[in-house]
């Protein structure tokens, strides 16, 4: 699980506060609490790296590809279709369209396993702060 | 309820309501909707009433569920996701509170319905369009537009990607609802069978200790998935509502 290990280091500092003396003590301490909570917080982008690789994350993961991979197709099918009703184009329509609802179905899947980039990840690689493929880019280093 | 494995997905109107000839009756799936939005929202209300600064378990349990969800976002939509902060983690808590509810004998699954994952799925795809547009107007398009890719082949490869986006809120929505379905299917047929082979005899009953394990193996996994299934729609969630933050460049 991706939670408890991050849960158990933001909790850490709550359960160190004793019974305190002062009020402006405790405010001090809590300020203290922030900017120690405010420090840690980027560290979890580094672990995430390697965190979904085991545990219910990567049984998560799993679970996404086949469905993943599926409503590419059915939605491609479907839009087939329905262009076809339209123009009366009977087949052609249904079969470019399957086909490239198998081409989405296996760039879904091949983006839910990490293997190509998010939806504009060039862009947003500059960003620093919002690193996308983080939540499953773990496969790739294997 | 005897041995049929999809009477327990079956709807009946509890309170029969039609307005202008369509049909708004209060089913037992409503019923359940309302106990779960009770539930989770009680339950987080109550325990963290207290505001302890050093938490009770029961407080520590909501402040967990906060945590995940917050760092989940934070992580995959960066700190300006935070503002979807109440959506993600009501539908996390919704999605989570609705399948363990499911676990309970003679109670309904409400995510087992593909209408009802359907909807939130289009509450999530529709709240990343209105976003999308609403913050970055047509360049919201370009999401749909990888960079570096040669203009002959650039209708295929925006074809593909709009049938890859249009195929989010589908898989979104089919993945819990068909893991919420089969779960409970398999389920109850093994359950089925312990019935089945314990009316034949001593070999029978000797026979229905393995569906029996199997039963209680299941249902194991069946919470495993309950709470996997919360977890990868709100992971999605964050995802999506990432592209519509931070679309392209």
């Amino acid at each position: 699980m991706a939670g408890p290990d991050r849960r158990g280091k933001s909790g850490l500092p709550g359960a160190g506060s004793q019974p305190g003396g002062a009020g402006s003590e405790l405010d001090r301490r809590l300020r203290d609490l922030d900017s120690a909570l405010a420090q840690k917080r980027p560290a979890p982008e580094a672990e995430a790296e390697r965190q979904p690789v085991g545990g219910s994350a990567g049984f998560g993961n799993a679970l996404r590809l086949s469905s993943e991979f599926v409503a590419a197709i059915i939605v491609g099918a479907g839009l087939g279709w329905f262009f076809d009703r339209l123009a009366g184009t009977s087949p052609i329509g249904l079969i470019v369209l399957l086909l490239i609802g198998f081409a989405a179905g296996v760039l879904n899947v091949m983006r839910a396993a990490g293997q190509v980039a998010e939806f504009g990840a060039v862009g947003r690689a500059g960003d620093g702060g919002s690193p996308g493929k983080d939540g499953d880019g773990g496969p790739k280093d294997k | 309820m005897a041995n049929d494995p999809i009477h327990q997905f079956q709807i009946s109107k509890i309170v029969p309501i039609e307005i202008g000839g369509l049909d708004f009756s209060f089913t037992n799936s409503s019923a359940f909707m309302v106990a779960t939005v009770v539930l989770a929202g009680g339950f987080l209300y109550l325990t963290t009433s207290s505001r302890g600064l050093i938490p009770s378990r029961l407080q520590s349990v909501s402040e967990m569920s906060y945590e995940f969800v917050a760092g989940m976002l934070r992580e995959s939509a960066g700190t300006h996701g935070m503002k979807f902060f109440p959506l993600v983690f009501s539908l996390f808590m919704f999605v989570l509170v609705a399948n363990l509810i499911g676990m309970f004998p003679y109670f309904f699954t409400v995510t087992s319905h593909i209408i009802v994952t359907f909807a939130l799925a289009m509450l999530v795809i529709g709240t990343v369009l209105v976003y999308g547009f609403w913050k970055h107007g047509f360049g919201f398009l370009k999401l749909f537009v990888p960079s570096g890719v040669p203009m002959v082949l650039l209708p295929l490869v925006v074809a593909i990607e709009i049938i890859s986006f249009l195929s989010r809120p589908i898989s979104l929505s089919v993945r819990l609802f068909a893991n919420m379905l089969a779960g409970h299917i398999t389920l109850k047929v093994f359950a089925g069978f312990i019935t089945m082979l314990g009316s034949l005899g001593a070999v029978g009953v000797a026979g229905a200790v393995l569906p029996l394990f199997m039963t209680v193996a299941l249902t194991g996994l069946e919470f495993l998935v309950a709470f996997l299934q919360a977890y990868v729609f709100a992971i999605l969630t964050c995802m999506y509502l990432n592209d519509a933050i931070h679309p392209g460049h």
